[in-house]
Order: C-alpha cells, then structure tokens, then sequence
C-alpha cells in the first residue's frame, strides 16, 4: 500500500520554526512500524530525519511519539492498527511528545524528565543486613506480585507527555517518576517508602494528578499507571502501605 | 576539543558497564559514557533468565554448570574462565537481589528458576532448572537495577557520547574521544583506564534479535587500534526470532515446555537431541531448524517452522513424558507476559491459542576483544596485557561462551566479568599515572568524520548497509561452505572500498546528526563482517555456531585453538591463533 506521512519537523540550526514534511512511501506492508516507515523516509529520502530508537520491539524506550494524536512507540505501532481494513493507502501524522523541548525533529529534551525520575529515590533501600547464609532475602509470590505491574515502566514518558497537568506545568514530578517509585513503595523489601511519599505528598507530587487516565492509555507496556498513581495517593493519606 | 579527566573512563552503560561502573566508582573517579541512555541499552531486552547454580528447586551444582558451559562451548571455552563464571554467577545472582532485582519467587519465598536450553543434571542428562527470572523480563531488571543502584551511589554519567576513538600511546591507553551526540562536539576524555562495554554487532546480518545500535562499535574501535580480535567466526544464531522479524522469543518459552514442530506437524527434535530434545543448544537447534525447511519440512514448505507453547500441545506432551505439572492460560500469561505481547503485537497471534512462526535469527558474538579473567585486554598469541585496557560483557571475549553460548550464560557473564572489571579498575588506578596526551590527539578521528560529513560520491549509506546485512545472511549464516564465506569477504572488501571513496550523507550540520553517525557505525561493521566472514572461512572445521557443508566433523587435532584476526598494515587482515585453555573436562563428541 501507499502511505503519506505528515511529519513535524524542526531543525535548530536552520529553522526558526517547526514545519510539517510531507513524504510519501510505496509498498508499505501492513506488518511495518511506524518507526520502519520513519527508516525509510531517513534513509531512502531524507538523512536529515531526526529520531531517536533502539531496540526496535517496545523495550529500550527511545521512540516513544505523537502518532496520529496519540502517544505511542513508533516501533510498536504496526501501519495495520493505523489503517483501515481494505484501504491502499494510509495517512499517518507524526511529532514529537508534547510537553519537551524538542530539540530537532522528533527528539525531545529528556533531562527535565530523567530529573523528575531521580527525584524520587528510583532505587532500593534497604540498610538492614543481608541474610547470614549468604542468601537472597525471601519474599512470597504474593508480596513480590504486589508491585509487579509497575516493574515493567522502560522510562519511554509517553505517559508523563500526555498528560495534561504535567503539560500545565512542567514541575508536576508526571506519572512516570510516581510509577518508578511505586515499583519500591509497595516492595516488601525496601525500607525507603517514608522518604519516597514525603517526595510525592510535595506540591508538585502525585495531588498534580487529576485521574484523566490518559497516561493509563499512553503506556506502551499496558501499565495500570493511573491505578498505581491511586495507590500512591492512598498510602499517603492512610499512612497504610 | 574539551578535556575531561577521569581515573576510569566505561564505555557503555548496559549490564557489564554498569556492574563495572558501580564497583570501579567504589575507588576510583569514574566516568559512564554512553550514546544510548543507560535504560536503552540493549541488556534490557534479555529475557529468559540468568543461569546460577542456587539449586532452589531441585539438585545443581557450579560444576554442572560449567560443564554444561564447555560441552555448549563445544569444547572451546576457556576452563578456567567458565570455571569463575560458574563458581561467581551464584554469588553475583544473590547480590543482584540484594541490590533489590524483584526476581520472580517460589512459594518459600526463594528466587524462582527455569529450565533453559543445555542446562542439564550432569547424572540424568535431562534439564535442571537453573535460569533464575523475574517473567521474560530479566535482563530488563537487570539494566533497571544496575542503573538504579549507579544513580544511588552518585556514578557519573555522559548520556548521549558517542565513543569513536581510542586513544593508545604504546603499551598504554590514555583515554578515549567521544563525540557529543547534542552539539556535535568532539570531547577527550582523559584517562589512566578505559572499559569498553559497547555490546555486539548482531547489525551485520538483516534478521537479527539486535537493537539497531548494535553495531560493535568499541570492538571496532580496538581493531583499529591494534588489538586481534579473537574466535570473530563464531556468532551465534539463536533458533527462535520471529519469521522475517528476527525479534527474539526466548528460550525460556521451551523451558515452559514449548516444543518445536516442522510442517508435518512432528516434534523434529526428538530426532536431533533424543535426550533433551528442544532443549538442546541454540547451534544444534538452529541447525536442525535449517536442516528440516531444507528438507520441504517448513511450514507450507517455507522457510520457518512452529514453536507452539498452547497449554493442549504442553500438557500433551508433558503428560507422554510423565511428569504431573500442567500448563494454562494464566501460567503463561504470568511467566512469558512479554512474549504474549510480542507476538500479539507484530504477528496478531496469541500464544496461548495459536503455534509462533520462528527462524533463527542473528543473535550474539561468542568472540570479541581477549581479556584475561580481570577484564584486562590482551594482545595476540602471547596474551600480553595492554595496560590499562578492559573490556566486558558480549563485545569482550573471555572465552566463557567458546564456539557457542549457552542461553542464560549472557547475563552472567555480563555481571560476573563485569564487577571483575571494575574491581580491578581500582586496583589498576591506584598504582597508575595519568599519562600524557600527545599533541594531535583526536585529529585522525576529527578527520574521518570530517571525510563522511563531507563525502560527495553519491552513494547513501543504507544501501551498503542493506548489501551487506545481505551477503551475510545468504553466505556467513548458520550453514557456510568455502565458496559462500570467500564471496562475502570479497563482498565486503568491495563495500569498505565503496565506503571509503563513495558514501554522502544528507545532514551536514553539528546538532543530534544521527546521519553521520549512523554512516560512521557502518564503518563499524564493515569491518566486523569481514573479519568476521576471513576468520570464518580459514577455520576448516565445524564447531558450535560455526557449521561447514565442506568440514562437516569437528577437528580437534587441528583446530582446538582460538583464532586471532589483527589489520595488516596494508589494508587486508592477517591471522594467528592460541591454544585453549582446558581443565577438567576433555574434549569428547557433543550428543543432547
């Protein structure tokens, strides 16, 4: 089939402002990524094309975009999702996540965001003595499935740039950094929650959160984010974990 | 050029430059230079599990380990490294936990483990379980963790530094160049040491499991720099990508009890491995993937067949083997939740319903850049330490893995040679003097870039790219003869020539040019494939991952001995060779 991309483009050292570039690929399969597409137009047309991708199946995290309106991975957006059944050709828009600075093309200004994740002790905590045999700590199944969801976030902030308040303010620590340390706040092993909740019970901690689930559907790893945000939220207020 | 100076300079930030990182930083002033972001790295994407001999669920010892290590090695594997290896991963495994990895538990709360291909009970010879996990996500806790842990102990990093030179003077090192990948800046980075940690180079082949940063970047960087490269014709492909995609399924789904199945609907296996069948190594079952689509036995008669993991063909067959577990929708929607999505998202299949297409696809580098059990880089035959130089995890080559790496033994070696490498480190800075930078430092680097910044030949990058993921895949695969192995290196002779005196890029400007060095990691490549492709073709043997139609046998007398690949000085490549380092384990024939 064909497809038509729409893509924001903006390039620091010759543009004062962001453009669309329009550019058409033929015998697009329906199996192909958006992020193959974008390939192709890189490689095949323009060199100039600035994204940023690894892994190429949903799991490093680097391209999450704006694609037709929504947030997603471009590796993991299929033109088949995007297209109608028996159609031959297919529009597809393409910008960077909102709510960053982009900094050419695609690729957006991640430090605000990876400054937001550091923020809220994304790490274990645990000064108590290992176990004397040498051995791991034990945890039940039920208590390591407790935080389980949360462990999945690959910090691709599709999340934290579709959602509004952050978009209001930028300060707003964004569900991502909430979800990384939900991962430790409800992990039976760590010892690092009151330090962690005090960080989120902040003015610009996890009340910024108004429930519009957008970030729940932004989640390219099928995060519950806008329940695990909930969670925070309760063990703030009933001091319960 | 700005100057950094640094004790210790890591060059790449997944599962070993991290290890490394956090353990060096312990003593020594360290910087983490990566181009990707840490979380990007490729660690994350390892799934099944990592292989420690804790013994949870049933019997195991280190010693099985090891020697389910040398016989997948195909009797190349350096013993006394696999004997670390094995004898560390199960300190390194607790001491992961410890660092608060959420491994996945049994009901006593120990760390859950599976069975993965060539992991056996060394007395029945049937699987044991061994690969600890959290999910199909373990590799990705790994990198989580390590980075977690690297952020509380305050490492410093340089995200987004594209490492592309060296900087050797003699007998030592001095630091590295890298360029800034925001600002098009070339920065020097000063150091007494340098680790390089920069990951494989699955990019030379068109199917392949690996990120398209993977374009072995820092064991390209050495080449250049006079180290030989060793055991380059043994890259493994792993038997379950998906079809035409090359995205890997794990081996944990056959831990699970998955089973394989050609066209004819048989369990192909039983005739290759009768004792552990689809357990087998990932060469032998790679081979038997090729040998049955060969045969007209691929599904449809085409080039893939089925790994069908649906609760009715597990219980089935689990059943005719007498056990008593049982599988169903939700087991494994909870141990394989990622391959479920995987294969949900690009193949529109459910795993629980339907068998996945798969071939092998191009997956992992058993050689690399020499290290002795330190990590410390070592040149030629006569194994002489290059002071100051360390590399680790899948760039390096130890030799754990030999002529083919069991699966699992990825990530131990990732964090065992790793935190070796950083101990070391520190030891090394102590006694070390920061040396001095010669005047001209980075000029011949400033240079190259310069050439492909300003290169006016017409040819784009990609289609050299595409010419040679091509030639790979038809003529340095799973199955190599003379002919196929002599006619990629004449390939690749032509396509560096082209790429020295034709390629053009679009972007000429400094910020975020990622087609400069896209067409610079080419450069990388290139000249990984073709030593890749003259090592292969001088080996007249067949062993682990490097299988000939013309050498069919194994010749130990001739060729147990690992290969050395070093530039000429001319323009072309010459050989040399070292003896294996063996142990307690003879080499014999390799039945599963």
């Amino acid at each position: 089939m064909q497809a038509k991309l729409r893509i924001r483009r903006f390039n620091p050292e010759t543009d004062k402002k962001a453009w669309w570039g329009e550019y058409t690929l033929e015998d697009v399969l329906r199996t192909d990524s958006v992020l193959d597409l974008l390939h192709r137009v890189k490689w095949e047309q323009d060199g100039t094309l600035t994204l940023r991708r690894s892994c190429a199946h949903g799991v490093c995290g680097s391209d999450a975009m704006r694609i037709n309106g929504a947030n997603s991975l471009a590796c993991k957006t299929l033109v088949s999702t995007l297209a109608g059944k028996n159609s031959e050709t297919i529009k597809i828009q393409v910008e960077p996540i909102l709510g960053m600075k982009v900094e050419k093309d695609l690729l957006v200004d991640m430090e605000p965001f990876f400054d937001h994740y550091r923020s809220v002790l994304p790490y274990f905590i645990n000064e108590s003595a290992v176990p004397a045999d040498g051995r791991e700590r034990l945890q039940s199944p039920e208590d390591r499935a407790r935080f389980d969801d949360t462990t999945k976030c690959i910090l691709c902030a599709a999340c934290t740039s579709s959602c509004p308040s952050f978009w209001a303010d930028g300060r707003y620590v964004g569900p991502a950094a909430i979800v990384q340390a939900h991962r430790f706040i409800f992990d039976s092993r760590d010892e690092g929650h009151d330090e962690r909740l005090d960080v989120l019970a902040d003015t610009f901690g996890v009340w910024r959160c108004r429930t519009i689930f957008n970030c729940t559907n932004a989640c390219p790893r099928e995060i519950k984010v806008t329940e695990a945000i909930a969670e925070v939220k309760m063990a703030i207020t009933s001091g319960k974990i | 050029m700005k100057t950094h100076v640094f004790d210790a300079v890591i060059v790449g930030a997944g599962g070993a430059g991290l290890m490394a990182a956090l353990y060096a930083s312990r003593g020594a002033n360290v910087a983490v230079v990566s181009k990707l972001y840490p979380t990007r790295s490729h660690t994350g994407t390892a799934q099944g599990g990592i292989g420690a001999a804790l013994g949870n669920l049933e019997e195991d010892h280190w010693e099985w380990h090891a020697y389910d290590t040398v016989k997948g090695s195909d009797y190349l594997a350096d013993q006394d490294a696999v004997d670390v290896l094995c004898q560390e991963a199960i300190e390194t495994v607790v001491e992961l936990e410890h660092m608060g990895l959420p491994f996945d538990r049994l009901p006593n709360g120990r760390i859950s483990q599976r069975r993965f291909g060539g992991h056996t009970n060394n007395v029945t010879g049937k699987p044991v379980m061994r690969a600890c996990h959290a999910a199909d996500r373990t590799g990705h806790m790994i990198l989580q963790t390590l980075y977690q842990q690297c952020i509380k102990n305050r490492v410093n990093f340089f995200d987004e530094f594209h490492v592309v030179d060296l900087i050797r003077s003699g007998d030592a090192v001095r630091g590295i160049i890298a360029y800034e990948i925001a600002t098009g800046e070339l920065h020097v980075f000063h150091s007494k040491s340098v680790l390089f940690a920069t990951g494989g180079w699955g990019r030379c082949w068109d199917v392949t499991s690996n990120a398209h940063s993977l374009t072995g970047d820092g064991t390209a960087i050495c080449l250049r720099n006079g180290v030989p490269l060793e055991d380059m014709e043994f890259f493994q492909f792993h038997p379950t990508g998906i079809y035409k995609l090359g995205i890997l399924i794990t081996e944990g789904v056959r831990g699970e009890g998955g089973i394989l199945l050609n066209g004819k609907g048989e369990r192909f296996m039983e005739r290759y491995a009768p004792t552990i069948k689809d357990l087998a190594s990932r060469d032998v079952v790679s081979r038997a993937i090729f040998l049955e689509i060969q045969a007209g036995r691929g599904i449809n008669g085409k080039n893939y067949v089925h790994l069908d993991v649906t609760p009715e063909t597990v219980n089935k067959y689990l059943a005719a083997a007498g056990e008593t577990r049982r599988i169903d929708r939700a087991y494994i929607e909870s141990k394989l939740p990622d391959i479920a999505d995987f294969t949900r998202t690009y193949l529109g299949i459910d795993p629980v319903e339907e068998p996945m297409p798969i071939q092998p696809t191009a997956h992992y580098a058993m050689g690399g850049i020499p290290t002795d059990l330190h990590g410390r880089v070592l040149l030629g035959a006569q194994k002489k330490v290059l002071d100051g130089l360390y590399a680790a995890g899948e760039c390096a080559c130890v030799s754990v893995h030999g002529a083919n790496r069991l699966g699992t033994n990825s990530l131990v070696d990732l964090v065992v040679f790793g935190r070796r490498a950083g101990r070391h480190i520190v030891e090394y800075c102590r006694g070390a003097d920061l040396g001095r930078l010669s005047t001209g430092t980075g000029e011949a680097i400033y240079g190259e870039l310069d050439r492909i910044r300003n290169g006016t030949g017409g040819v784009k990058p990609f289609t050299l790219r595409r010419r040679m993921q091509q030639t790979m895949t038809d003529n340095v695969g799973v199955f190599r003869t003379e002919a196929s192995m002599s006619r990629a290196a004449e390939d690749m002779r032509e396509l560096r020539h082209e790429y020295r005196t034709k390629i053009q890029i679009d972007d000429k400007g400094q910020q975020y040019n990622t087609d400069l060095l896209e067409a610079w990691e080419l450069g990388c490549l290139l000249e990984l494939a073709e030593v890749t492709a003259i090592s292969a073709c001088a080996r007249q043997e067949s062993r682990g991952g490097h299988a000939r139609e013309d050498f069919a046998e194994r010749d130990d007398e001739h060729w147990l001995k690992h290969s050395l690949i070093a530039r000429d000085g001319q323009g072309g490549y010459s050989l040399d060779y070292k003896p294996v380092v063996l142990g307690r384990y003879e080499p014999k024939k390799r039945v599963y």
